[in-house]
């Protein structure tokens, strides 16, 4: 298990630098960083005294491995727009969007779990049907589009929910209806599938055949084993949870990092959108290294031996 | 009519059929037998035959889509038959256990082996933790387990084949069982632990008084183990009778073609072609006409054509084959 | 098994359905393929004929003509079956078109990417070894990187496009290709027709391109599909955020985006081009899904 986790803390690093290298080189793809920087309505003036304050004259190099130490430290710059330390936009907007993730993926899973279970003790019945029907009607349907008609439905046709901003807990439902809703057939399918493998398993019939109660044999024997995929998928949707973000908070006007981030972008504020881009992708390689490492204490044969 | 005393499993025209979209398939064609206390059954036949079937169809464990039919089926005079699901869960594991074929997957890969030992006993009978696993315990050296007290924290993985059937043993035996099932319990193992367990098999069986029923398809195996035997083909019972008079006197064609096909050490000559039996089994699809193994048969007559009767040959000895016993002469080998 | 008097087997039960005839069969049997084939078709075929049944000019603004509601309504008119947009275009013209971009957007960066990542996977697969770690590896980055945030910011950098989007659409969505391929590829490779070709000296490239390519196949075409729907599903998102095609390209994200406004009273403006979107995801997922459901070992005849 040492191995096995110095191993994956290695990856997860050399993941996370080339990742760093990739939303550095952002600045360079319209060609100079400084005038992407200035803005349109920037003179040459203007452009050559951001080349020089950001140091664009250096080897690029050079300007990475600056800009790396810096981001360790947290140290961003100055947004653009908003004049003030990039670091603490995002700690200012962070929670909102960790509330909508993690609120998202707890209805998905309360959903889509009992469903999966469902679907695969009783394969071909009216349960699994409405399960498949809504995993596929699911994958089908623009996560935008969904905000917008519920907001129709429940804001305006039939107002008992907020349309946007983030005040209560109530402007918080929809979002994550919408967020939690298109990560439900991807949880309910490994779901059933598992549970599928595992029910037609021999240990099953061994714990049916020492009289186990139909309950213990569901959930001690099958369960248990049939939820570790899940775990590593759990974390790799909560990654795309936060992408998803950019979409739903835009939708909602909920001021949480993924709106920050739609705004940043389309003001040109890159040293925000470069912060953001960042943080979502460690989020991501920091989650599902923990879901890997979560996975093999579940299996005890990675654990033990 | 009275129940002898002590234990004993009855069963009386035991089906199991498959609705399929060909048809239903009768993998199990109505049969009967019965075991007593301290005795070994021996069923015996080829893969398909339905003897699997027949252990699962005992403990109510059969796949969701085949049905079981029965005139009798009584456990110590108890009617397993008109037992609720919820009944039978308290008898599986009580009074009748099984072990399975695989002991490679038969246990759950994530708990451990005490674990999975002590929940056996917990779930039928009102004892403590530490009761149980004195019992695990007991058990696991019982079956020659050695450090027993230390494997109880071990996990499945971490043993072999051999010790993971052997805790599959113990684990059925946990409650004390008066009937245990063992479903080609050494298959899957190799040649010399395959003796080991068998030979485990029957101290236990006389330390525990238990009955045994065991499932395979290896007459060497029926050898060792069996006090008496029924031979099965295509769902059917053709032969049974004590293992002594089968293996003596086979009666049925089936029977005496399955014994041809083990090699005697000392008495089949190297180079000498050993007996096989041509031709294919029957689909067990719907109605088979007259005899089912007519069309492997090399005494099959006009006379197959029509259900053979099941002759009586004396107390527990049967023969369902039209020819008189003693008519059938010995198979050339092919 | 029927058998004639002379003891052979009938000359139909030699010939027997011919493997394509059965594919057939099963491809026409699935009621996923038929449904979604038969969308899809439906939606190809309007979008190569637009020029010919689109009623109006998808460009042409009639401003006296504004908001114009569907028939269905009571202000509806059938000069305008589902409609004016906020500047009097008629809205089923748009729509038409508007499946010309949702369906180049999907065939092409489903293509772009499917050329990057079934070459990254079989290569990955086929050699093992350092390639494998480094495929690996890339996969694991490109897992890592948001790509809803990543194009954004990259169609903020260079401008938003038809061209742009598919591009950087392309670039990303690899992931799934390289994943899938690179499994197929390993499963195929430890088969003994490969080892046969190896010992017969067949060439690495020839090895691949007709002994490993043509059994991986059929997850490469489930995969297409699934790529297929998230591109044009990701250039919605994109277009409906301002940052994918531009103005005044009748993209279906963008006309949601445009309806926005009027969603309080005229909800349809919204409704219409997500269903059509809708429609052309679910036909999309239901073929991938039958194709997978048709061509998985467990289910051939």
């Amino acid at each position: 298990m040492l191995v096995y986790t110095a191993k994956r803390i290695v990856l997860a690093i050399l993941v996370a630098l080339t990742i760093s290298m990739l939303v550095f080189s952002l600045l360079y793809l319209s060609g100079d960083p400084a005038t992407a920087l200035a803005g349109e309505s920037a003179t040459s003036d203007d452009i050559e005294k951001i080349r020089q304050a950001y140091g664009f004259d250096r080897p690029v190099w050079v300007q990475y491995l600056s800009w790396l130490g810096n981001a360790a430290q947290g140290e961003f710059g100055n947004s653009l727009y908003f004049r003030l330390p990039v670091w603490e936009l995002i700690l200012e907007r962070l929670p909102t969007t960790m509330t909508l993730g993690v609120s998202a993926m707890t209805f998905a899973i309360v959903l889509s779990i009992p469903l999966g279970v469902l679907a695969a003790m009783f394969p071909n019945s009216l349960i699994d049907r409405t399960a498949l029907f809504m995993a596929v009607v699911g994958q089908a349907m623009p996560s935008f589009w969904f905000a917008l008609m519920l907001i129709v439905l429940f804001a305006f046709t039939w107002p008992v929910l907020p349309a946007s901003g983030s005040d209560t807990w109530r402007h918080f439902v929809l979002p994550t209806i919408v967020l939690g809703y298109y990560a439900t057939p991807a949880f309910m399918r490994l779901t059933r599938t598992g549970m599928l493998d595992v029910l037609s398993s021999d240990y099953i019939r061994t714990a049916r055949a020492k009289g186990l109660r139909p309950w213990t044999v569901l959930f001690k024997h099958a369960l248990r084993n049939a939820i570790i995929p899940v775990v590593s998928l759990a974390a790799v949707q909560f990654g795309f949870m936060l992408g998803g973000s950019v979409i739903i908070e835009t939708v909602f006007a909920l001021h949480g990092a993924g709106f920050l981030a739609w705004e940043s972008i389309s003001r040109s504020d890159f040293p925000t959108v470069q912060a953001i881009l960042l943080l979502f992708s460690l989020l991501y390689i920091v989650l599902t290294f923990l879901a890997d490492l979560l996975n093999a204490w579940l299996d005890p044969r990675i654990r033990v031996g | 009519m009275t129940e002898p005393a002590g234990f004993s499993l009855d069963v009386e025209n035991l089906t199991v059929s498959i609705p399929l979209a060909a048809g239903t398939l009768r993998a199990v064609r109505g049969i009967s037998f019965r075991v007593n206390q301290g005795e070994t059954l021996c069923i015996v036949g080829e893969s398909g035959c339905g003897k699997s079937l027949t252990s699962l169809a005992l403990m109510g464990l059969l796949p969701a889509k085949a049905v079981r039919g029965a005139d009798r089926l009584t456990l110590n005079g108890v009617d397993l038959t008109a037992l609720s699901e919820r009944q039978m869960s308290d008898v599986r594991g009580e009074s009748m256990a099984m072990i399975f074929q695989e002991p490679m997957t038969s246990l759950n890969p994530a708990y451990t082996i005490g674990n999975q030992l002590e929940e056996a006993l917990r779930r039928h009978r009102p004892v403590s933790r530490a009761e149980a696993r004195e019992r695990a315990i007991h058990l696991l050296e019982k079956v020659g387990i050695t450090a027993a007290a230390s494997r109880l924290q071990q996990y499945p993985h971490q043993l072999s084949g051999g010790l993971r059937q052997r805790v599959m043993i113990a684990m059925a035996l946990m409650c004390g069982p008066d009937l245990l099932i063992c479903d080609e319990p050494t298959t899957a193992l190799d040649v010399t632990i395959q003796a080991q367990i068998l030979h485990l098999l029957r101290d236990l069986q006389r330390e525990f008084h238990m009955a045994i029923i065991l499932i395979t398809h290896d007459l060497g195996v029926v050898a060792r183990m069996a006090d008496r035997v029924a031979v099965m083909y295509a769902g059917e019972i053709v032969e049974t009778g004590t293992a002594a008079e089968v293996f003596a006197a086979p009666s049925h064609p089936y029977t005496k073609g399955l014994l041809q096909c083990i090699p005697i050490p000392g008495r089949t000559k190297r180079g000498e072609h050993l007996g096989s039996i041509p031709g294919v089994v029957p689909s067990l699809i719907g109605e088979i006409a007259g005899c089912a193994f007519a069309n492997r048969c090399p005494h099959a007559a006009d006379a197959c054509r029509s259900e053979p009767p099941a002759r009586d040959l004396g107390p527990g000895r049967m023969v369902r084959c039209v020819l008189e016993p003693g008519a059938v002469p010995q198979m050339e080998p092919a | 098994m029927s058998v004639v008097s002379n003891g052979l087997p009938t000359a139909q039960e030699i010939v027997g359905p011919t493997p394509g005839q059965r594919l057939r069969r099963r491809l026409f049997g699935h009621r996923g393929i038929v449904v979604g084939g038969s969308i899809l078709g439906v939606i190809i075929l309007m979008a190569v004929l637009a020029p010919l049944i689109a009623p109006h000019d998808p460009y042409e603004q009639i401003l006296s003509a504004r908001i114009k509601p569907p028939v269905w309504y009571e202000r509806g008119t059938w000069e305008h079956i589902l409609g004016t947009d906020q500047v009097g275009r008629d809205y089923l013209s748009r729509l038409i078109y508007g499946s010309q971009i949702s369906l180049m957007i999907g065939f092409f960066a489903a293509a772009l990417s499917g050329l990057i990542g079934t070459a990254m996977g079989v290569a990955a697969g086929y050699f093992g070894g350092r390639v494998d770690l480094v495929v690996t590896f890339l996969i694991t980055c490109r897992l890592s990187l948001p790509v809803i945030l990543v194009s954004l910011a990259v169609v903020a950098v260079i401008g938003g496009s038809l061209e742009v989007v598919i591009l950087v659409l392309g670039l990303l969505l690899w992931d799934r290709y390289a994943v899938v391929m690179r499994a197929a590829t390993l499963q195929v490779r430890s088969l003994d027709f490969v080892a046969a070709a190896q010992t017969v000296g067949c060439s690495t490239w020839h090895i691949l391109v007709s002994e490993i390519l043509p059994n991986v196949m059929n997850q490469l075409i489930v995969v297409a599909t699934l790529e297929f729907a998230h591109a044009v599903l990701l250039e919605a998102a994109l277009s409906f955020l301002g940052l994918g095609v531009q103005p005044p390209l009748p993209s279906w994200g963008l006309m949601i985006a445009e309806g926005r406004n009027y969603i309080l009273f005229d909800p349809w403006l919204i409704a219409i081009p997500g269903v059509a979107l809708f429609t052309l995801l679910l036909a999309v997922n239901l073929l991938g899904d039958g194709v997978r459901d048709v061509t998985a070992p467990e289910n051939r005849g």
